[in-house]
């Protein structure tokens, strides 16, 4: 598998001998590499969503409903129209800022999204990435996520109808559905597009790759006698990843599939994009150099 | 308890002496009684499904006839589409089980299609004499075989193809056994010797598979059994599976094909693996009743938490569910079970028991005080 990386890096970097700019070498860190080019990004205008919240609830012990919360977004919200892809995620490899992905079967080619990547790696490409152009990237918010994805923002569709007397009502329910969700499975990661715009004009939302988000997993109690801070308990350790379905992995996680015993539909594939903070201004950039 | 099992050990004793005369029930009978005997012809279903057939014979022994046509063609057994050139029996991995009684007279038709492009044959390990029926059934493509044997010992059995030498392993491997199943003419029985029945049979068949990998790390595949014999052989010869999985393939048991069940029904499951030993092991349950060899004549082991099936062999499990639910299926090596497929699932609908059961206070964060 190795190799097979090394493979779509190395096509990456012939491909993508893109003039470098000369200012942002010096600070780029101490292995000089090819930059990426401007990645194209969508501004997404300020709005408000109906958001459901990720994590689990309990109610009276039992699991709830993810309550919705209204969104605001103030201020455009610029992410990268494409998932990162193979040969972008390669130059961070070969800057030594990235582990080589884990490969799949088949996929080779440079402009397909990258995929056996972690929330790890997802942080590490980000890190990197922000160093090499100057700006400041993260992963979006599973709300964020949620706020680009428009109309093809799923989150968490099955029910959590229950039966109090009988936890399996609602086991064998979600097993089903799930079952069905997966009914045609097509794991293979397509080229970068191949899913299309949503209205925002951000591409391949809700494919066949996951996208890590920076939202930590949460276990919320609804029950209304509890003190508001005794209610949530969070773990950082596992992240959403939003999709055709919200999805929670541990950050170490490359490959959702290896699920076996667990039950549950794990997503196809593990990728990522990010948004960029408002660009700062020269001043700020300024500042940067200096530090 | 001393009855039929004497019977047997003597009849299994004098099976080759055809002049003894004819002192119990299993005893050798000639070709013109078999002649007379009821014949019945039953159709195979795939697995993890089990024929309808009777838990105890209404009637004496008779001549049972199955069809079983071998089928070379490309499988997928995984959930990435790994594909490789399989062979089966019926066109199922693994093969149809088949069921009769002890006593019965198995007679089997074998057709090669001449669409394949490999000899095969079978051994049954519930037959006696010429390598399980493997000398006497070798065909060609485009040739069919008839044999028959007479079922003598009760027990679940693998059945598999066994052509010469190094095929051997290669066709096993390919996906190329099954198991069938005997019963007792009186049905199966606890430690006591009282009457059990189960309520639905399930047939889980497991099989390791060893897929050559390319120089990227791929795995390869090819267009025929041919073309994939030499690389398939190193990897055999490591002894590392590269999928070890029920039914065929990755996956095969689960979702809309996981097996159901009620709570308080009994179910028996019979494990097979013609290659290589497992553990089954049913997460949130037991093997109330567990005949690990698959022999019905030994009694039954109770109350296990995971039970062992040599390589070779087929056993197999009864249990009552207790509690509904989703019930995984696993290979209890969990590295083979999670990371390389040997997982099903049961979907079991019924009344929850707080009395077995119960969450007494829901996750919650620790007090503090
Ligand atoms: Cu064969």
């Amino acid at each position: 598998m190795p190799h097979h990386v090394a493979e779509a890096v190395i096509g990456a970097v012939a491909a993508v001998a893109l003039p470098v700019a000369i200012g942002l070498v010096d600070w780029a860190g101490s292995t000089p590499g090819p930059v990426p080019g401007a990645v194209e990004t969508v501004a997404i205008a300020p709005g408000t969503i109906e958001f459901p919240l990720p994590g689990e609830f309990l109610a009276d012990g039992r699991p709830a409903a993810a309550p919705s919360r209204s969104v605001r977004f103030d201020r455009p919200l610029h992410i990268m129209a494409d998932q990162v892809s193979r040969a972008a995620y390669g130059e961070c490899v070969t800057a030594g800022a990235c582990r080589p992905a884990d490969g799949t079967n088949s996929a080779r080619a440079a402009d397909i999204p990258v995929t056996g990547v972690s929330y790890l790696d997802a942080e590490a490409y980000a890190v990197w990435y922000s160093r090499t152009t100057g700006e400041t990237w993260r992963l979006p918010s599973a709300a964020e996520w949620a706020f680009a994805a428009g109309e093809r923002f799923a989150g968490d569709p099955f029910a959590v109808a229950d039966d109090p007397k009988n936890p399996a009502v609602a086991w064998i329910r979600r097993y089903e559905e799930e079952a069905a969700a997966r009914r045609e499975p097509d794991p293979q990661p397509k080229p970068l597009g191949h899913y299309g715009p949503n209205t925002h004009g951000v591409r391949d939302m809700a494919g066949n790759v996951w996208e890590w988000t920076s939202t930590c997993y949460s276990r919320v109690r609804l029950d209304s006698e509890l003190e508001t801070n005794a209610r949530t308990t969070e773990n950082c350790g596992v992240h959403v990843a939003e999709g055709r379905h919200r999805t929670y992995m541990s950050d170490f996680v490359r490959d959702g599939k290896s699920g076996g015993c667990a039950v549950g539909a794990p997503p196809d594939n593990l990728g990522f994009r990010l948004v960029r903070d408002d660009a700062p201004g020269w001043f700020a950039r300024l500042k940067a150099l200096a530090r | 308890m001393f009855t039929r099992r004497q019977a047997l050990m003597g009849a299994a004793a004098t099976a080759a002496l055809t002049a003894m005369p004819p002192m119990t029930a299993v005893a050798s009978t000639g070709e013109a009684d078999i002649a007379t005997l009821p014949r019945e012809k039953v159709t195979l279903v795939a697995p993890p499904f089990v024929h309808a057939h009777e838990q105890v014979a209404t009637s004496g022994p008779k001549v049972v006839e199955f069809v079983l046509p071998i089928e070379e063609k490309p499988v997928v057994i995984d959930d990435e589409g790994t594909t490789f050139p399989g062979m089966t029996f019926n066109g199922s991995i693994p093969g149809p089980m088949m069921v009769v009684h002890e006593g019965d007279y198995v007679e089997l038709t074998l057709i090669n299609a001449a669409s394949n492009s490999l000899p095969h044959n079978i051994d049954f390990h519930a037959a006696t004499g010429a390598l399980g029926g493997g000398a006497l059934t070798l065909i060609m493509p485009g040739e069919q075989v008839k044999l028959r044997f007479k079922a003598t010992r009760s027990g679940t059995f693998v059945y598999h193809c066994a052509p010469e030498g190094a095929m051997i392993p290669w066709h096993v491997v390919s996906g190329m056994s099954g198991t069938i199943m005997v019963l007792p003419r009186d049905g199966l029985k606890n430690e006591k010797g009282e009457r059990i029945a189960y309520d639905r049979i399930y047939y889980v068949g497991e099989n390791d598979f060893y897929v050559p990998r390319d120089e990227t790390g791929a795995y390869k595949s090819y267009d025929s059994p041919g073309e994939s014999y030499a690389d398939t052989v190193e990897v055999m010869r490591g002894l590392v599976p590269t999928h070890v999985v029920f039914n065929g393939a990755k996956g095969a048991l689960t979702g809309d094909n996981a097996m159901r069940a009620k709570v308080g029904e009994t179910v028996m499951i019979v494990h097979s693996q013609a290659n290589r030993d497992t553990r089954p092991h049913l997460i949130g349950g037991h093997g109330d009743y567990v005949w690990e060899e698959g022999k019905f004549d030994n009694p039954p082991a109770k109350n296990l938490e995971t039970w062992f099936i040599r390589g070779g062999s087929a056993g197999a499990a009864l249990y009552t569910f207790l509690q509904p639910g989703v019930y995984a299926y696993v290979n209890h090596n969990l590295i083979e079970a999670v990371e390389l497929g040997a997982t099903a699932h049961f979907v079991v609908d019924g009344e929850w028991n707080d009395d077995l059961m119960k969450q007494v206070e829901a996750p919650g964060p620790i007090p503090t005080n």
